[in-house]
């Protein structure tokens, strides 16, 4: 399913003097299937931006189309298009409520008036995807730690079984392991349903291996977009409103200023090491060594 | 669908920042002004007295610089109140007949004294809010604090009243955020605030409620932690790093206010 946004400005307390401009005159095209990063400081807009996606805020101006339809038009009924476009907000697991978990992932489902079973099946695999076993259903999530917490809140997402996941920030405050685990979960439900992921991130790393394509915001404006490669083969651009890029890429850009022939768009370790490697072998058969 | 950013137009003690004499004077100076008022509008029965405080809360709004919308704002959760004030003292007063309709009677003093009460409900709640609305909430409290503790003596905990009063005021609109958050994020799983029936309405604020509760207790559990790890030990011996003081405007105002309130209070 696509989204189509074309000249979103929203505007907070608009005819206040606390009115502040949050994002202005975006458009961006999100492809059925692609997985988008957003990436971008706090205060970017980024959140304001997701937050159009399923109709939760309304532009001040502009248009948002989800499958070609208008969603802010006059008749839309937005719980549907909620359904289709399921929102993880940042820490999601301070809005679980239930007194199960089990109860808690149903909310969603139950709230589109599905039949017991279609709800019970959904409940299940969606604690399949992310993981979390079947006899914790009946604990309290309040129980849980703070990774199965958020695990849980975003399988409340996916039992409405939505066509586009936008997720904010899934791996804020987790540790690597967690944030390893997520990342895996999404790739993988990417994977299996055909999803189309929607992700805000403050780090770099799983941008550069999840994304299929970056977009940059800065002060409520889209300032670049492209593949991550592309993108983060412009570190001082993206240095100069204050983001960094992927270690790795990094490293290359380090060794390259010593005068070794590494590309650009080097993403991940594994890339990493076979640009090093080939930059040893080249040299081995050259048979000068190098100053290492 | 809830219109979510209602939240956002509370004006419980709002704050409007900027740099206009009445900013600029000492807390303990606008609140003894205020106080002072209220106390007087509860004296005043002409409406010339009426007029004449309008005017010098009129005066106070235009010198605040702060938009007049914003006061009016504040006064549309009460209308209802007012209005039903007005009306229940206009029918219910006995006196001379103006109009009368079944067990409906409108009298001259009727309407009179109802038209004085609603005034003084306007300017009771217009007065106060110009104290919030120039003043910084820890300006507020600090100012009530150094009032309060010559009651110190009499049992009456200064300090520990404002830095109640500093945290539940500091704590209102991270409440609100987080309320309209969770709202959003619950909404986002298709919950519904808004239509059904009291019983099913009543059921469906439990998604919201329960995660605020979570979460304030959190806070709360999470501040008492900072606040101890700083070594705060309640206010004894505490000092201050902004220092009240009263300056000529100060004095000027609380003495020229005085008299003009006091004057209003007894001869209006």
């Amino acid at each position: 399913m696509s989204i189509e946004i074309r000249g979103l400005t929203h505007t907070y307390n608009p005819g206040t003097p606390l009115a502040r401009t949050a994002i202005k005159d975006i458009n961006l095209t999100i492809e059925d299937g692609e997985t988008l990063a957003i990436i971008g400081h706090t205060g970017s807009g980024k959140s304001t931006l997701v937050q159009h996606l399923n109709g939760l805020l309304k532009p001040t101006s502009g248009t948002i189309k989800v499958d070609g339809v208008d969603i802010n038009q006059k008749g839309v009924d937005l719980r549907s298009i909620r359904w289709k476009v399921g929102l993880v907000f940042q820490y999601p697991e301070h809005q679980l409520f239930e007194e199960t978990v089990w109860d808690d992932v149903a909310f969603g489902p139950r709230n589109m008036g599905l039949s017991d079973e279609e709800v019970r099946s959904r409940v299940e695999r969606a604690l399949a995807a992310v993981d979390i076993d079947m006899a914790l259903a009946e604990r309290s999530p309040f129980e849980l730690s703070g990774g199965e917490k958020r695990r849980v809140a975003i399988a409340g997402v996916l039992a409405m079984e939505p066509s586009v996941l936008v997720l904010d920030e899934p791996t804020a405050g987790l540790d690597p392991r967690g944030r390893q685990d997520m990342l895996g979960q999404i790739q993988r439900l990417q994977a299996e349903r055909h999803l189309t992921v929607v992700f805000v991130s403050h780090n770099m790393a799983e941008v550069a291996t999840l994304a299929d394509r970056l977009v940059v915001m800065e002060r409520g404006e889209i300032v670049m977009e492209g593949p991550p490669k592309t993108i983060f083969a412009q570190g001082d651009k993206l240095g100069a409103i204050g983001l960094g890029v992927p270690e790795m890429t990094a490293l290359m850009a380090k060794l390259r200023e010593k005068g070794w022939d590494v590309p650009d768009s080097v993403l991940t370790v594994e890339e990493a090491e076979e640009a090093i490697m080939a930059v040893l072998r080249r040299e081995a058969r050259v048979g000068t060594g190098g100053d290492l | 669908m809830v219109p979510v950013a209602t939240f956002r137009h509370i004006t419980i003690g709002q704050y409007i920042p900027g740099e206009s004499l009445l900013h600029r004077l000492d807390p303990r100076t606008k609140i003894l002004v205020t106080l002072l008022l209220v106390v007087g509008l509860f004296f005043i029965d002409t409406y010339l007295g009426y007029g004449l405080a309008a005017l010098y809360i009129a005066l106070a709004i235009f010198r605040s610089g702060i938009p007049p919308r914003f006061l009016f704002r504040g006064l549309r959760p009460v209308i209802i109140i007012i209005l039903l004030t007005f009306m229940l003292n206009s029918f219910m007063t006995e006196g001379e007949i103006l109009w009368q309709w079944g067990f409906l009677t409108l009298t001259k003093e009727g309407l009179s004294k109802g038209g004085m009460l609603a005034i003084r409900l306007i300017l009771l709640i217009v007065g106060t809010s110009i104290l919030t609305l120039t003043t910084s909430p820890l300006a507020l409290t600090d100012g009530l604090e150094s009032l309060l503790r010559p009651g110190k003596r009499i049992g009456i905990p200064a300090h520990e009243l404002a830095m109640m009063m500093t945290i539940a005021l500091r704590f209102i609109p991270t409440l609100l955020e987080e309320t309209e958050k969770i709202m959003k994020a619950q909404m986002a799983r298709g919950a519904d605030f808004e239509s059904g029936n009291l019983l099913q309405r009543a059921r469906s604020l439990l998604p919201l409620l329960v995660p605020l509760f979570v979460s304030a207790f959190r806070r709360a559990d999470e501040l008492a932690v900072a606040m101890e790890a700083r070594c705060y030990r309640g206010g004894e011996g505490r000092t201050k790093l902004k220092q009240l003081a009263f300056h000529t405007a100060d004095f000027l105002v609380l003495a020229g206010s005085g008299c003009f309130v006091l004057w209003l209070a007894l001869t209006m």
